[in-house]
């Protein structure tokens, strides 16, 4: 988090009127709606979220005990900000951005005590600076003065703030710097750090958005194979308790072909949030094989840190993630759960005798998702380049309800759907996103993305998988009154034939190394073998082969060895040899 | 310290009285009535000149003389090692007539917030000697995995069973008794006779040596039920991360807790979330579940497992459901199960623990573990499906395979989760019993075990065997 170094803007302090847990009221402070407070003898921070009369509301990030009434409260005069700088990536942060290492280090213990602040970047750190401009030049808004090798993978870009006016550039040079020392110096007189602050409430600006065209690729084949995700595109995985959202939500993270990613915790569980921090630095970036952290910025706020910090952790997240999307990366931002951020507005606005709306949730609850998934999208920067923000949003509906306000209100925005099943994941069907109820809206304007780099009949073969997994539904319901013996021949090989495609093709198991990932040429490949078998079945059925020997070749259960096979090219050439030849055998 | 007497309203739990000094939220109250009783209660708003007291106790016998203290801390549980093997009331006094605890430490039953940095990521399996758990939702070390149940379904049983069971089987032979758990009993609004139940165990099997007890009974006051788990939790942390002990919470009921805090909210005239249930349960509910865990550095670990009723039988109720949300995984009791006499009735199905995958295999379980929970998992539910088919069909329509699946889920039930109470099964019976199954099925619709491992482990005769019984 930002500290406010602005003494002159520091305006009257008050005193606290009353303490209600996280919602403190205060008198005679002088204070702006947004602005950040130091409230208490301690000096927790908190936010002004109400002004009335003489009296301000402050909703306070930090646990309240024992804080009482006379206690003095402080403010700094500037909104709530995120400091933006080199440092970011290979971090993990709190909801206010105060990096957790540093916490523990500052607070001696293993416990988040209270009242300490740490800023978000490491101020003292040197980076080596190299310029991408030269004395003479003029720069704008947005455009690139610098680099700065942040990471293993990240080449930093240090940009002029796009609040600046820009000029000529007077100095530059090349070194090593310190986050606040001057690097470029313009002939407006500004001068340009590689440390920005911007209000996380607001949007940073950019230019226009356009259309996306590339998709986000997960390495997951329904999702890859059946609901794709664009890059700049927003997706929903709502599910209940249990359904893997988790999970499914780690494993976008971990393969997705984003260049940086934003992953927000939000009112989670600690374990969750221990196990990425453990795993990620070990694990492989498939894109470039260097550690995962390289590219990953955390945020942490578990569902027993403060409230309001849950509240402000998605803004701090999409801010961090605007920031590399004007360096013109492609960001994926991951928030694990929204449904959490609900909650916590509803607990502030219930705090603030706010009037409910549905189910006791804020009447701005759909103003909030929607300001949210807006930031969002594929955009022409200033400085002429793209940059783009995936937004992928769990939902934890109580009760696995989706009729519920989250739910329904994000469906309205967002334009992927993953719903999450709880009879799937009961079967250990995994990932148990429901191909019946998902869908996607972008499939249509990624398919020439998938023809020309995948395979020219992908859509076509996707089509097809559908077709018999919406058939099979239909016939499932036969089935469960007659029993499947009663149905015709060709349609007991259909039931087969999807068994197939959801056993060996939708179903992925996380936890093994091969099949944790999938290129989409494999994911391709795969559902080509199915659909040969499909095609040689159906022949043999044709030539009077009777149903059940056709499915009982040897071949065919080895389908379901694709996902794990190491050396998949070979063993789905071998596999689709020996299952037309055998089933030719049979007539 | 001041004292007022200055109440100008009681209502349900709660006491309001006019101060001229700051008080500060959170703060423990000590109010004495004309009787003479001492009562405490705790500051739950505070505002120039107003403040609103929770009085854990109830307010039975408080008039507007009664006197108000106002102790100027927060809320403190007095721990020490000694503690171990005591008896203590829903607010942390000793009942056991037991001598005065004399505290080492007093600390803030309102625990701080582990930093998910210094957390260390739990993955060490611990043995319950229960096959439905081992086997198929394992619990391991630092771990909080509730217990949903039913009212009137044996829960306390398994609760004991496990308390008395749990064991880390590496560390069994290599230190002396290293493995054996602390049990921290946090009992909140349960009977007198389910107490004795608990008690009775305890001293027959000598665990009470080993163990806190917190008993918070029935018709003891609702209000008090609040703090009961946060002493119980404040003890336990003290135990694990500054004394190294492995503690395993039991906290039971956590319904019983949920109605205290309704019953709080509804007192202060809060805005009502769901079934009437306050807005924020999910963010207290998490402070309570939350602190479970290892930490980077230190010797112990908290292992919670709450227990708690789902009224009706329904898992979307506010309580399981918010529980659910927070906890990693959860086992579910089966009234089906429970009278068909299988015990413990655990349906493994909607049980779910998160962190089985990084506890168990090669070094820590079996190398097999995995595979075998995946196949069991799937061809039981395959058996389950096919069991509302069945119904209505018949079995004579159904194909051979389809039969031995129905024979699987039977077999399932009464030879892997059926067990008994007193039966402690190693984590290796268990998955010999769990190969002894998949026996029953044709070698090739075992599509999630690896083939090597079919090679070693398939029982080739048993398939044989089972054939005859299709019909």
């Amino acid at each position: 988090m930002s500290q406010a170094q602005d003494t002159e803007t520091v305006r009257e302090d008050g005193v606290i009127e009353s303490v209600s847990g996280p919602v403190v009221t205060a008198a005679d402070l002088d204070a702006r709606m947004n602005d950040v407070v130091y409230v208490g003898d301690e000096g927790l921070m908190g936010e002004v979220i109400e002004i009335e009369g003489n009296l301000t509301t402050i909703q306070v990030y930090e646990e309240t005990s024992g804080v009482g009434p006379g206690e003095p409260v402080e403010n700094t005069g500037e909104p709530l900000s995120v400091d933006l700088g080199p440092g970011m990536l290979d971090s993990i942060y709190d909801g206010v951005q105060r990096p957790l290492d540093v916490l523990e280090q500052k607070m001696g213990s293993a416990f988040l005590d209270r009242g300490v602040d740490a800023p978000g970047i490491d101020l003292e750190k040197t980076w080596e600076f190299s310029p991408e401009v030269s004395e003479g030049e003029t720069v704008e808004p947005g455009d690139v003065v610098g680099t700065v090798p942040e990471t293993v993978t990240i080449e930093h870009k240090v940009m002029v703030p796009p609040d600046y006016e820009g000029g000529e550039v007077v100095a530059i040079e090349e070194g090593s710097f310190s986050v606040e020392e001057t690097v470029a110096e313009l002939s407006s007189g500004e001068e340009i750090t590689m440390h920005q602050e911007w209000p996380v409430r607001q949007a940073r600006p950019a230019g226009d958005k356009k259309t996306p065209t590339d998709p986000l690729v997960t390495g997951q084949r329904i999702q890859d194979g059946l609901f794709p995700l664009a890059k700049g595109g927003t997706a929903a995985i709502p599910g209940p308790f249990g359904s893997g959202k988790t999970v499914t939500q780690q494993q976008l993270a971990k393969w997705s072909d984003a260049d940086i990613v934003v992953y927000i915790g939000c009112g989670e569980r600690g374990n969750e949030m221990t196990e990425v921090i453990e795993d990620f630095p070990e694990l492989p970036d498939p894109q470039t094989g260097n550690p995962l952290m390289a590219r990953t910025c955390l945020i942490a706020n578990t569902s027993n840190m403060p409230v309001a910090a849950r509240e402000s952790c998605i803004y701090t997240g999409i801010t961090i993630a605007e920031y590399y999307r004007d360096m013109g990366y492609d960001v994926a931002l991951m928030a694990d759960s929204t449904s959490r951020w609900a909650e916590a507005m509803r607990e502030i606005s219930s705090r603030l005798e706010e009037m409910p709306g549905e189910e006791g949730y804020p009447a701005y609850l759909a103003a909030a998702l929607s300001e949210f998934y807006e930031r969002a999208g594929l955009f022409e920067l200033f400085n002429g380049g793209e940059g783009s923000i995936s937004v992928v949003g769990a939902v934890s509906p109580p009760g696995g309800d989706f009729s519920e306000p989250v739910t329904q209100n994000t469906l309205r925005i967002v334009k992927t759907f993953w719903a999450l099943d709880a009879d799937l994941a009961e079967k250990r069907h995994f990932p148990s996103i429901n191909w019946n109820e998902s869908y996607s809206l972008y499939s249509q304007q990624l398919d020439p993305w998938y023809r020309e780099n995948v395979a020219q009949d992908y859509p076509e073969i996707r089509q097809w998988a559908v077709d018999v997994l919406d058939e099979e539904a239909e016939l499932q319901e036969i089935v469960q009154l007659v029993g499947k013996d009663a149905l015709p021949e060709d349609q007991q090989l259909t039931l087969e034939v999807s068994r197939y495609i959801r056993e060996a093709w939708l179903q992925q198991d996380a936890f093994n190394d091969t099949d944790t990932y999938c290129e989409p040429e494999k994911t391709y490949r795969m559902l080509q073998a199915i659909k040969t078998f499909n095609d040689e079945a159906f022949n043999a059925l044709e030539a009077g082969v009777p149903v059940e020997e056709i499915g009982s070749v040897d071949a065919a259960p080895q389908l379901n060895r694709m996902g794990v096979a190491e050396e998949w090219n070979e063993f789905i050439d071998d596999l689709e040899d020996s299952l037309e030849e055998q089933i030719r055998e049979l007539y | 310290m001041k004292e007022y007497q200055t109440i100008t309203e009681i209502s349900g739990p709660l006491v309001f009285a006019e101060v001229d000094e700051p008080i500060g939220y959170d703060e423990i109250v000590e109010i004495e009535t004309p009787q003479g009783d001492t009562l405490r209660g705790q500051v739950l708003e505070s505002s120039e000149g107003l403040v609103s007291i929770q009085v854990f106790e109830g307010t039975g016998g408080i008039d507007r003389n009664a006197s108000v203290r106002f102790l100027g801390e927060t809320m403190k549980m007095p721990v020490t090692e000694d503690l171990l093997g005591r008896v203590l009331d829903g607010s942390g006094n000793p009942i056991d007539g037991g001598p005065d605890i004399v505290p080492e430490e007093r600390e803030d039953i309102v625990g701080a917030a582990i930093n998910p940095y210094s957390r260390e990521y739990p993955e060490e399996f611990i043995q319950t000697g229960v096959s439905a758990i081992d086997g198929m939702n394992t619990l391991v070390r630092g771990q909080k995995l509730p217990i949903f149940s039913g009212s009137g379904l044996p829960h306390n049983d398994l609760a004991l069973q496990i308390a008395r069971q749990a064991t880390v089987p590496e560390e069994e032979e290599s230190e002396e008794g290293g493995s054996e758990f602390a049990v921290i009993f946090g009992a909140m609004g349960i009977t007198a006779e389910e107490a004795n139940e608990f008690m009775d165990d305890f001293e027959r099997t000598g665990a009470l040596e080993r163990s806190v007890v917190f008993m918070n009974l029935a018709d003891d006051p609702a209000v008090e039920r609040t703090v009961t788990p946060r002493m119980a939790l404040t003890t336990a942390e003290y135990l694990a991360f500054e004394k190294g002990y492995h503690v395993l919470v039991i906290l039971t009921d956590m319904t019983n807790y949920c109605e205290a805090l309704r019953e709080i909210g509804a007192a202060r005239e809060e805005v009502p979330g769901r079934r009437g249930y306050p807005g924020y349960m999910y963010t207290d509910l998490a402070q309570l579940y939350e602190r479970a865990g290892r930490i980077e550095g230190r010797e112990g670990s908290v292992t919670q497992i709450p227990i708690l009723t789902m009224p009706g039988d329904d898992d979307t109720h506010p309580i399981p459901d918010l529980t659910g949300y927070i906890t990693e995984g959860q086992i579910m009791m089966d009234r089906d199960l429970n009278s068909q006499g299988i015990e413990p009735p655990i349906n493994v199905s909607p049980s779910l623990s998160r962190l089985m995958d990084d506890g168990i295999g090669e070094g820590l379980t079996r190398g097999d573990h995995a595979d075998v929970k995946d196949q069991l998992f799937a061809a039981y539910a395959e058996g389950k499906d096919l069991r509302d088919l069945v119904n209505i069909v018949g079995r004579e329509a159904l194909s051979e395979t389809d039969n031995k699946y129905l024979d699987f889920a039977d077999r399932f039930e009464e030879e892997f989760v059926q067990q008994g109470n007193d039966t402690n099964r190693t984590i290796d019976e268990t998955l010999e019993i769990g190969w002894d199954l998949l026996s029953m099925l044709p070698k090739e619709q075992l599509n999630r075990i690896d083939e090597d491992l079919i090679e070693e482990h398939y029982r080739e005769e048993e398939g044989e065997t089972v054939e005859a019984t299709a019909d």
